[in-house]
């Protein structure tokens, strides 16, 4: 499964609502008037955010014609940056975050337990169908790896323990709160002693 | 100027100019895959790499701008090795299947790792599988082979104007697409075919027929439009088999339209290879005597002044000529060769020909057309048009609204009345134009087949005149010739003449007066058939053909020599590349079947004669390939009628203007996707 | 060896935990904004040079003169405007410092914007975060608009005459996007494509206009080394090598964390005291990344003795990058450790030139062969000649940056790699690997 493949059920039409309209005429104030190309990216975010996490094909149509931009070059800047979804993701969409820094710390352990709670695939909505998962690279959040993001938040410091319980919250539709799961101030090292060889993760 | 050292050898170079370049004024050879002259600098391909001393990593040559003492080498180790490197890393994805290839032959890929790269493949992995994509009825893709140099992306948004080919994805996965994979909108799309330097975009028509080889190729000259493109005629035994491109800066740079570059399949079919004669109102097949003789008895037996001849828009001048004389021979007039009537003064050449020439167009500061979409009537000028847009920002106006023409444009008025106020100095734009530098009028077809055709030619060149634009430095002053043939027979003066206008070929015409038409290669003529006996000479059975009486099966352009001169004057050869099938004759020699039938043993032609009389017929001739001599324009003191109407730009049929194209598959499939385009609105 | 520890009061971001409250009150009372005004109006000139003088070297990874870079912005303003962009799309493996600036000290950026958009005659900044940070953007925001309630930002920005607005753009999952001029493709709405060098961005950036590019830490300590002068900034750390450093400490390390540093402290010593040790002890350490994934790593002999800073991490075939340290122990399978940044480059590539686009894939192929030992022994010299295929050649630097690593492992443990491998070749049993793993647009049912 892809998130950038066009998905089979299209919606056949796409507006902004009217409050992500205003916003789309704040975001162009930020650019030069000559060039609002440049509000290609933030008007992918909110043609997103409006249509439950994914861009329909309407959409990047929609928005090629607000900004008098050709549509392959809309096609080119969604299917280039991971972060847009071209077909529909879970309500809550876990990304594990699988790159070294992570993998060192068990993230293998995380995306286990994604298959086993969420769905046996990558993208793939979990059996009552408000998750879904995928691997992803470095999230920028290594000192509290092993780290997955659950829609905009990140949760840090994972182990299996309280891995499978912020999954499990998900499928409940009561998401646990987001941040360090071994209760330590952000990025701080932590005061507690651990003794030599202790297993983490 | 600068001086740059290339392998140990300095060279002078032009400011502005990059390493590779400069290498290239050395004779030095780089390879390359993403560097086109033609198109920006991509620098992708990394193929181009050369040392440059001082510099820790060896620099893409074609991206470097050469600078004053830089000192290049690039017969190092250094280089070798980061060229084998790269052609190892295009190849290891790229499949060797050469065999079944239709590039094969003429892939750049192919020979440069011939040169350059390692014998043997080290990369043992997988390949790479990308899905094919839809790119029309021209483009067949084999996307597996694309190495991402991106030309086809650049071609498309900065040649050809029609930003539609984009590449998706990133990384190794990044695909090379239309937008949802649809045909793309341009009429200069198969370029990129040209372009691709792999086998990943190939010539759907011409998809396994040939391999190069095997191919006859004879350079010719374009005839499906007025602008006389440089094409390379590509035969197998009979069969013309593909056309492509010739490099001329002066005229179509290195592209032909898709027109020109694939009507060719219409060229084997629905060809006249026999005499036929209709009888109970059937075309019947018959042999030449037997048609030379009927034709002959029907001359004999009308009076000249009841005979009328049309030709086409695809007849040389030689062709022309002795038809031209075969009609002195018979004492009739009534020559043409327009398809409808529009106004042109042949008294002097300025006045119908493109005077400020296609390269000129690039030194222009302001553009305006009046009664023209060049997109369509003349793609590679427009192609021109839209260079120098992009280049240099010129503002483009219109009077008359032509549509989508691949750039910015403003149409400043749909009247005659525009044009009037503007000549008048009462337009807000009529100081724009006068203050210009070397400004442009383009004049269509559609705008001297209104009531005021004279009043919009004289006055638009008293004005230039009078400001100055119409000089030997500078001649603003551009007629848009839609055909092929027709420069050349305005100046072989196959027209009636202004004063016989009362009893002109359209008015016979139209009031069925003729008692035999004769038409050469003619298919566009609008003709209310009544009692008159028509005979059709030409290659196709188009319309012509159909409502003919007598037809005469004759060749093909690409079947024999013969000159055209372009819509700028300038006269060209095009040359056999093929015969005649079957039976058919050139046009000429069947003349002289006629001429000899009749007994006029005396007015018989000979093609050298005929070449010398039209070279010595053409006004201010220079030299084959190059533009005419300019001459001052004279002064008018006639005044011409003006009429307000409003100016309808005629739309053309693009893919189906005249009889080849109309024979031909490809064109037809190409017409029913545009003309779904224009349906759905997508 | 020891070293003091960076003393308290030399420490420039006294908020990296948020102990202290990120608000602008509470910035203020750090001293963040404090004569501002002052600074500016001593011109131009002058800030450069204080730049200059402290040594600064950009914190984004390359460690370019900061001073010098700004010199390169044209002096005075032509027909087109100047730019400043801040680089926070921060997305380099083991590197999550710029995070904590923009939640926890977003107003020493934001101050540092104001001062480098002056000395560089820019009016408009855009700060580039990756999309992943939403919530941090989100913040930085909120900062930005508190800035702007105190009249710290906008017309005659904190009464200095200067205007000066500040716009945040997001990524949106695309680490090359770091790279300066990917990341002005980015803002302009393209794809995160590097540009062709010659012309620098300084020259023809943004717009194709003058614009200046800036990590964000780099810009988060002007503002203090001005204020203290640049000669205190320069007397911290090694000459060329000053100041004080945020270094990243993540992998198997007792106590992950982020910690403001001296410049050219001991890798021993920064770990041990402030990441609480390597897991299973020092002993037990195999190999450390030293300045995120792009670095090649250091084996453990190295680690003993090495100093965090760029001149002596390049001695040893290194560098200093974003200070994003990954701790490998003994117990982690080094080779699948570097296999998988080979993945990260393969994944993150953006395709525009050959070696890149091609070789990146080729050598995580490999390497992943190796680490399922299903390599020969032709392929570590294969290996070896990708990496040297593609470095050097490629359009921007994330060519080296995805060669060096695999280069490190080959230099460092070639014995573990020859391990794994065998002499006769694979072909023989041909498996079935599949091209691409993220199968990424293939995906076509008639295929
Ligand atoms: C592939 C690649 C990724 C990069 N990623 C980042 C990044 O995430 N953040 C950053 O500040 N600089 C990054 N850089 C460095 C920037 O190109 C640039 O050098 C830096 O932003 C300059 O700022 P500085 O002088 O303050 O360090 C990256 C460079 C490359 C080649
Ligand atoms: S399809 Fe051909 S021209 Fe286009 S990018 Fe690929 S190789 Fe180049
Ligand atoms: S020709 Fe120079 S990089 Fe392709």
């Amino acid at each position: 499964m892809t998130l950038k493949k066009i998905h089979d059920d299209q919606p056949k039409e796409f507006k902004f609502s009217s409050e992500n309209f205003k916003k789309a005429e704040e975001i162009l104030k930020r650019y030069p008037a000559e060039n609002k190309k440049s509000a290609v990216m933030p008007f992918l975010y909110l043609a997103q955010k409006q249509n439950s996490n994914w861009i329909p094909l309407a959409a990047m149509k929609y928005i090629a014609n607000f900004l008098s931009m050709p549509y392959i070059s809309v096609y080119e800047v969604a299917t280039f940056y991971t972060m847009y979804n071209l077909a529909p993701v879970g309500k809550y969409f876990v990304q594990v975050c699988t790159t070294t820094p992570c993998l060192i710390r068990g993230a293998d352990k995380i995306v286990r337990l994604c298959k086993e709670k969420i769905s046996p695939n990558e993208n793939e909505l979990s059996k009552e169908g408000s998750c879904s998962w995928m691997e992803v690279e470095c999230l920028g959040a290594c000192v509290n790896a092993p780290m997955i993001q659950i829609n905009d938040n990140y949760y840090e410091d994972l182990d299996e323990k309280s891995t499978k319980e912020v999954l499990e919250s998900l499928i409940k539709d009561k998401p646990l709160k987001p941040g360090s799961f071994r209760g330590r101030k952000n990025t701080a090292p932590e005061k507690k002693q651990i003794t030599n060889g202790e297993k983490h993760a | 100027m600068p001086k740059i050292i290339i392998n140990g050898k300095e060279i002078e170079f032009e400011k502005g100019m990059t390493v590779l370049q400069a290498c290239e004024l050395a004779d030095v050879e780089i390879p390359r895959f993403c560097y086109h002259e033609k198109l920006s600098i991509a620098g992708n391909c990394r193929m181009c790499l050369v040392e440059l001393e001082k510099s820790p990593k060896p620099i893409a040559s074609c991206a470097m701008p050469a600078a004053e003492g830089m000192n290049i080498k690039t017969n190092t180790h250094l280089v070798e090795k980061a060229r084998k490197g790269v052609m190892e890393f295009l190849l290891a994805n790229h499949p060797l299947d050469c065999p079944v290839c239709d590039q094969g032959g003429e892939c750049d890929l192919q020979d440069q790792s011939m040169y350059y790269g390692v014998d043997k493949s080290r990369f043992i992995e997988n390949k790479r599988q990308v899905k094919e994509k839809y790119m029309g009825p021209l483009i067949k893709t084999q996307m597996t082979r694309c190495i991402h140099c991106t030309r086809c992306v650049r071609f498309a948004t900065e040649v050809a104007g029609v930003p539609e080919i984009g590449a998706i994805g990133r990384g190794e996965n990044m695909e090379i697409t239309t937008y949802l994979e649809k045909a793309m909108e341009s009429e200069l799309s198969a370029n990129v075919i040209d372009l691709c330097p792999v086998g990943a975009l190939t010539s759907k028509p011409y998809a396994f027929e040939a391999r190069p080889w095997e191919l006859k190729k004879t350079e010719s000259i374009d005839v499906m439009d007025a602008v006389g493109s440089n094409i390379r005629i590509d035969t197998y035994n009979w069969e013309v088999k593909r056309i492509l491109p010739r490099l001329n800066n002066d005229i179509n740079e290195e592209w032909i339209s898709d027109k020109t570059r694939y009507s060719c399949d219409g060229l084997l079919k629905q060809r006249l290879d026999v005499p036929y004669i209709k009888k109970d109102n059937k075309l019947q097949k018959s042999n030449w005597d037997e048609a030379i003789t009927l034709l002959a008895d029907k001359i004999q037996s009308i009076n000249p002044n009841e005979i009328g001849g049309h030709i086409g828009d695809m007849v040389n001048m030689e062709n022309a000529l002795s038809f031209k004389k075969l009609f002195a021979t018979l004492k009739s007039k009534n020559l043409e060769f327009r398809e409808k009537k529009f106004y042109i003064n042949s008294s002097e050449k300025i006045n119908y020909i493109f005077n400020s020439s296609i390269k000129g167009i690039e030194e222009s500061d302001l553009i305006l057309l009046i009664g023209s979409n060049p997109r369509h009537e003349a793609t590679m000028l427009n192609a021109r048009i839209r260079k120098t847009f992009v280049k240099k920002r010129i503002p483009i106006f219109s009077i008359g609204d032509p549509g989508e023409l691949t750039y910015d444009y403003t149409v400043i008025g749909n009247t005659t009345d525009d044009l009037k106020k503007i000549l008048s100095n009462g337009h807000e734009f009529s100081k724009k134009l006068s203050s210009s530098n070397k400004p442009i009028i383009i004049i269509g077809e559609s705008a001297l087949e209104l009531e005021s055709g004279q009043y919009i030619v004289e006055e638009v060149k008293n004005f230039l005149k009078k400001n100055n634009f119409i000089s030997k430095e500078w001649n603003a002053f551009n007629f848009l010739a839609q055909n092929a043939s027709t420069v050349g027979l305005i100046d072989l003066k196959v027209l009636s003449k202004e004063d016989e206008e009362k009893n002109s070929f359209f008015e016979k015409l139209n009031k069925n007066q003729f008692k035999l038409l004769y038409l050469l290669g003619s298919d566009n003529l609008d003709i209310k058939k009544d009692n008159e006996f028509i005979v059709y000479q030409g290659s196709h059975g188009d319309r012509g053909a159909e409502i003919a009486d007598l037809v005469l099966p004759s060749a093909a352009f690409t079947e024999q020599n013969g000159l055209f001169e372009n819509l700028e004057g300038r006269v060209q050869e095009s040359k056999k590349a093929s015969y005649p099938i079957g039976e058919a004759l050139e046009d000429w020699k069947i003349f002289n079947l006629i001429l000899k039938k009749l007994g006029k043993f005396n007015d018989l032609s000979k093609f050298d004669s005929l070449r010398k009389e039209v070279l010595n017929l053409i006004p201010n001739f220079t030299k084959l390939n190059e533009l005419p001599n300019f001459e001052e324009a004279q002064e008018v003191n006639t005044s011409s009628e003006f009429i307000s109407e409003s100016v309808n730009i005629k739309n053309l049929d693009y893919f189906y203007t005249n009889s080849i194209s109309r024979a031909s598959k490809t064109m037809s499939e190409c017409r029913q996707i545009k003309q779904k385009l224009r349906k759905t609105g997508t | 060896m020891e070293k003091n520890m960076l003393k308290p009061e030399n420490k420039i971001f006294k908020n990296l935990y948020n102990q202290l409250g990120w608000e602008i009150d509470h910035a203020i009372k750090r001293d963040d904004w404090k004569d501002t005004k002052n600074i500016i109006s001593k011109g131009r000139e002058w800030i450069i040079n204080e730049v200059k003088t402290s040594e600064l070297r950009g914190r984004g990874g390359a460690g370019f003169s900061t001073g010098l870079k700004w010199s390169f912005a044209p002096k005075e303003v032509g027909s087109r405007p100047h730019y400043l962009v801040i680089n926070a799309d921060e997305s380099e493996p083991g590197t999550c410092k710029d995070r904590d600036i923009l939640r926890f000290e977003p107003q020493k950026l934001i101050e540092g914007c104001l001062i480098a958009g002056y000395a560089v005659n820019a009016h408009i900044c855009y700060i580039y975060i990756r999309g992943e940070y939403f919530n941090e953007g989100r913040r930085l925001q909120e900062a930005i608009d508190q800035a702007y309630e105190k009249n710290f930002l906008g017309k005659n920005a904190c009464s200095s005459g200067w205007d000066f607005d500040i716009h945040i753009h997001y990524g949106a999952g695309a680490y090359i996007c770091g790279e300066e001029t990917a990341l002005l493709e980015s803002i302009e709405g393209n794809k995160g494509q590097p540009r062709l060098k010659p012309p620098f961005p300084a020259l023809v950036g943004l717009y194709g206009c003058p614009t200046i590019v800036n990590n964000v830490e780099t810009i988060a300590v002007v503002p203090t080394i001005l204020r203290r002068g640049g000669k205190w900034f320069a007397s911290i750390g090694k000459p060329k090598n000053t100041g004080t450093k945020i270094f990243c400490i993540s992998g198997n390390v007792n106590s992950p964390c982020n910690v403001e540093e001296e410049m050219g402290i001991p890798l021993k010593e920064l770990i041990d005291k402030h990441a609480g040790g390597v897991v299973g002890g020092w002993e037990n350490l195999q190999a450390v990344i030293p300045g995120g994934s792009s670095m090649p790593l250091l084996p453990k002999k190295i680690c003993d003795t090495i100093t965090m800073d760029f001149d002596s991490l390049i001695e040893n075939k290194s560098g200093l990058g974003t200070a994003g340290i990954v701790v490998i122990n003994k117990d982690q399978d080094i080779i699948a450790c570097m296999a998988r940044i080979a993945r990260f480059y393969k994944h993150e590539s953006c395709g525009q030139c050959t070696p890149c686009r091609e070789g990146a894939g080729w050598m995580w192929r490999i390497l992943d062969r190796v680490v399922k030992r299903k390599a020969t022994f032709s392929d570590i010299d294969l290996l070896s000649d990708v990496t040297k295929q593609i470095e050097g050649h490629t359009i921007c630097a994330f060519g080296e940056g995805s060669a060096w690593p695999v280069q490190g492992l080959l230099r460092h443990f070639r014995k573990e790699i020859d391990s794994r491998c065998r002499d006769e070749p694979l072909i023989k049993k041909r498996t079935n690997n599949p091209y691409l793993v993220d199968q990424h647009l293939l995906e076509n049912k008639n295929a």
